[in-house]
């Protein structure tokens, strides 16, 4: 077990088009559920939206890279609304529930062998980056130092990735200190309070999950940018793991999304090398295939802990109400 | 059903050369039809997995010229037509042996004699109901396991509606809790070699345990220490990954089967026809429900824990001991849940470390349909949606089969919040 080169890897997490990916979704659910109190139980769908929106606009209508990226996120406004227009009046976990359905719904319809010619079904979409890395501005060679050293197309995908990330950062934090953020604080805390100051609630809410649903979109995007897109990534598992980056950062705070998902790569790609290791070279007494399956065992005990114990998450307030009661 | 079924086989050659070799004179053991009229043939031969199908009757026609034939002991047919043109080769699917049919493609082929003067054509035949199974005895096929289905969703659902009933959390984990009783009927009845019906019983009392030691280790805390239903509800979510990964630790990620799941099938009628597991299986979901009911109606628990559903404050006001109710709803759960396992896993079949996660939304489907926090709302919602799964496959691709039931909740959520036998005060 070569101790250098796994915290190397973990520590190239990072800026890894993963991590970034898995940013913008939960910068998206962050101005969903953090700050909107909307539990949006469908972000992985907003991913797959943002995902095969780009990789089918690319490979069936020769679009160039932009048009796919701008389809994408049309798609996932298209979806909000309709997800939106009906189901914001209903109760917190009535929304969620409708949410996750939704969102196997639509994996189902990417998956079908109905479809095969355009979503690929079960073998997924690839080959789709003759457009994005044609508009690469970094010649080939090699980049970065260290653990994040890579090659020209991966330099491309990280830094269009980390200024997405920055103007989404930019975008929340200006909005949340606006007289728009305070009022969607406002709903969080208490709706009927905000309802009698005069303010539409129901246009705020949709607001709030059209902007989140873009960002998750793009997340997609991102995610989809390196290699191919699977459909096997966008299982419910996926809405949770980007729900457990989110609440270890902490869901009502500009930062906490970015910090929860390096954090949770980081840990992931470190246990991911570690345990393994371990169990290979004898020291814990388990198979590797056992030792791989443990720390998704962990990131389930780790949900519960913060939930319980740390809601507000590590950059969060306490006093603020981050769950609707 | 949609278990696969094998193309056994598909055959079909045909033999240019034979018809070659034996062009001139007509072959003794070929019922040959219109031979020595006629200048160009259409040849086949039918079998079956390697054996030659005596007696099918096929039919060539084209043209205005028509000619019948039936297959030889070899399997092998060939009929003389007039002309190079097209014709129609029909094969008679009532003269193939009992479950057998023509699987790829229909019974009606095209042909056409080309330049070479000879054609010869290929059926695939397989085991198999697709062409000649009436669709009556379809529908009454998706009907009966529908209704299979609907049951064993309904007993998961029962439990997930008294749990949200009486405390409010829609319990994610629910879903773990019906593949743990399939594990532990794997591990005691498989691994173990108990006999089958005592790990069965067995695995439903560990079941109930679990949901015990859930109560008082994790929810009845929480419960004191006042977390929201949302965050409970992110809990429920975090268990849920935790537990489904716990299993898979232990079973890895295949599929195990569960001792007796070949059983034999009975034909009822037609092409309908069930297996013993179905027809025992269907049996204890009846029994099982039943009783529920009457423990739910008539008994004192059953009945503080209806009022407990309707107003928890007012009853615990009129000296139920909510605590107490809801440790024996979250035993009950978790018993009724573990027998849904069993049998999921058998009608799945086999058992797989994230069986559960599969159906549950299906499960909260069945919940929200009849009315979340109804008990027997989430029965009908149950039946409801195990039929819909089974009988949409009808019309819509066996892949898309769980969309019909999904957006069916979503459209009740969204029309009915309060489901089928709810009442609107609690959509809250």
């Amino acid at each position: 077990m070569d101790f250098a080169q796994i915290l190397s890897n973990s520590v190239a997490f990072i800026i890894a088009p993963a991590t970034i990916a898995y940013a913008l979704a939960a910068i998206g659910l962050s101005v969903q559920f953090g700050y909107a109190g909307l539990l949006n139980m469908g972000i992985a769908a907003y991913m797959a939206i943002g995902a095969y929106g780009y990789a089918i606009s690319t490979l069936t209508f020769g679009l160039p890279w932009w048009g796919g990226v701008l389809v994408g996120i049309v798609g996932s406004v298209i979806f909000s609304l309709i997800l939106g227009i009906p189901t914001l009046r209903l109760r917190g976990d009535y929304l969620a529930i409708v949410t996750i359905a939704a969102a196997e719904v639509l994996r189902l319809l990417f998956l079908t062998a109905t479809f095969d010619e355009i979503t690929g079904s079960a073998d997924g979409l690839s080959g789709y980056h003759e457009s994005f890395r044609g508009a690469n501005p970094f010649p080939e060679g090699t980049y970065g130092f260290g653990p994040f050293t890579m090659s020209a197309n991966g330099a491309w995908v990280t830094t269009f990735g980390v200024i997405l990330v920055a103007v989404s950062l930019l975008v929340v934090w200006a909005l949340m200190r606006s007289p728009w953020g305070r009022v969607l604080k406002g709903i969080r805390e208490d709706e009927d309070a905000v309802r009698a100051l005069g303010k539409n609630v129901f246009s705020f809410k949709l607001q709030a999950l059209v902007l989140g649903g873009v960002f998750g979109a793009l997340g997609g995007v991102v995610y989809a940018l390196p290699s191919s897109v699977n459909p096997g990534s966008y299982v419910t598992s996926l809405t949770f793991f980007v729900y457990t980056a989110l609440l270890l950062g902490g869901a009502a705070t500009v930062f906490g999304p970015v910090l929860g998902s390096v954090l949770f790569w980081v840990l992931q790609t470190f246990l991911g090398n570690v345990l393994p290791g371990l169990a290979s070279s004898g020291i814990l007494p388990i198979s590797s295939s056992q030792a791989s399956t443990l720390r998704f065992i962990l990131v389930g005990v780790a949900l519960m802990l913060i939930v319980i114990f740390r809601p507000q998450g590590i950059l969060g307030n306490k006093k603020e109400l981050t769950f609707v009661k | 059903m949609s278990r696969s079924r094998p193309i056994l086989l598909v055959i079909l050659g045909t033999l240019v050369a034979f018809a070659v070799m034996f062009g001139s004179a007509p072959a003794a053991h070929a019922d040959d039809a219109g031979l020595d009229d006629n200048p160009f043939r259409v040849s086949g031969n039918v079998q079956y997995n390697g054996d030659p199908l005596e007696d099918v009757k096929l039919t060539v026609e084209g043209g205005g010229y028509k000619v019948d034939v039936e297959t030889d002991a070899e399997g092998k047919w060939r009929v003389g037509v007039p002309e190079k043109a097209e014709y129609e080769v029909t094969l008679d699917e009532s003269t193939l042996p009992d479950g057998v049919a023509v699987v790829e493609g229909s019974n009606v082929q095209k042909v056409t004699v080309g330049a070479g003067g000879r054609v010869t054509t290929n059926f695939f035949i397989g085991k198999g109901e697709r062409n000649v199974t009436p669709f009556f005895d379809q529908l009454v096929q998706r009907l009966v396991s529908g209704l299979n289905f609907g049951l064993m969703l309904g007993l998961a659902a029962v439990g997930l509606s008294l749990v949200f009933g009486t405390t409010g959390l829609s319990n994610f984990a629910h879903a773990e809790m019906v593949t743990f009783g399939a594990l532990i009927a794997w591990f005691l009845g498989a691994s173990l070699g108990l006999p089958i019906y005592v790990a069965i019983i067995l695995a439903i009392v560990f079941s109930a345990l679990f949901g015990l030691v859930m109560d008082v280790g994790l929810w009845r805390p929480l419960r004191r220490k006042g977390l929201g239903t949302v965050q409970l509800m992110i809990v429920s979510i975090g268990l849920s990954l935790a537990l489904r990964y716990i299993f898979q630790f232990f079973i890895g990620g295949g599929t195990l089967q569960l001792p007796g799941s070949n059983s034999p099938e009975i034909k009822l009628f037609g092409a309908v026809s069930l297996t013993v597991i179905d027809i025992v299986s269907m049996g204890i979901s009846i029994v099982v429900i039943a009783a529920f009911a009457v423990w739910l109606l008539f008994t004192r628990i059953g009945k503080a824990t209806r009022a407990i559903s309707d107003n928890p404050s007012l009853a615990a006001a009129s000296g139920i001991n909510v605590d107490r109710v809801v440790r024996i709803v979250w035993i009950m759960a978790a018993g009724l849940a573990g027998l849904a396992g069993v049998l999921y896993a058998y009608y799945r079949p086999g058992l797989k470390w994230d069986m559960g996660a599969q159906i549950l939304l299906l499960v909260f489907a069945a919940v929200t349909l009849g009315g979340l926090g109804t008990a027997f709302g989430a029965l009908v919602g149950a039946l409801v949606v195990g039929i819909l799964v089974e009988i949409s496959s009808l019309w819509i691709p066996a892949d898309l089969k769980y969309v019909g039931a999904l957006v069916v909740l979503i459209l009740i959520l969204l029309f009915r919040p309060q489901g089928i036998l709810g009442r609107r005060e609690r959509i809250g």
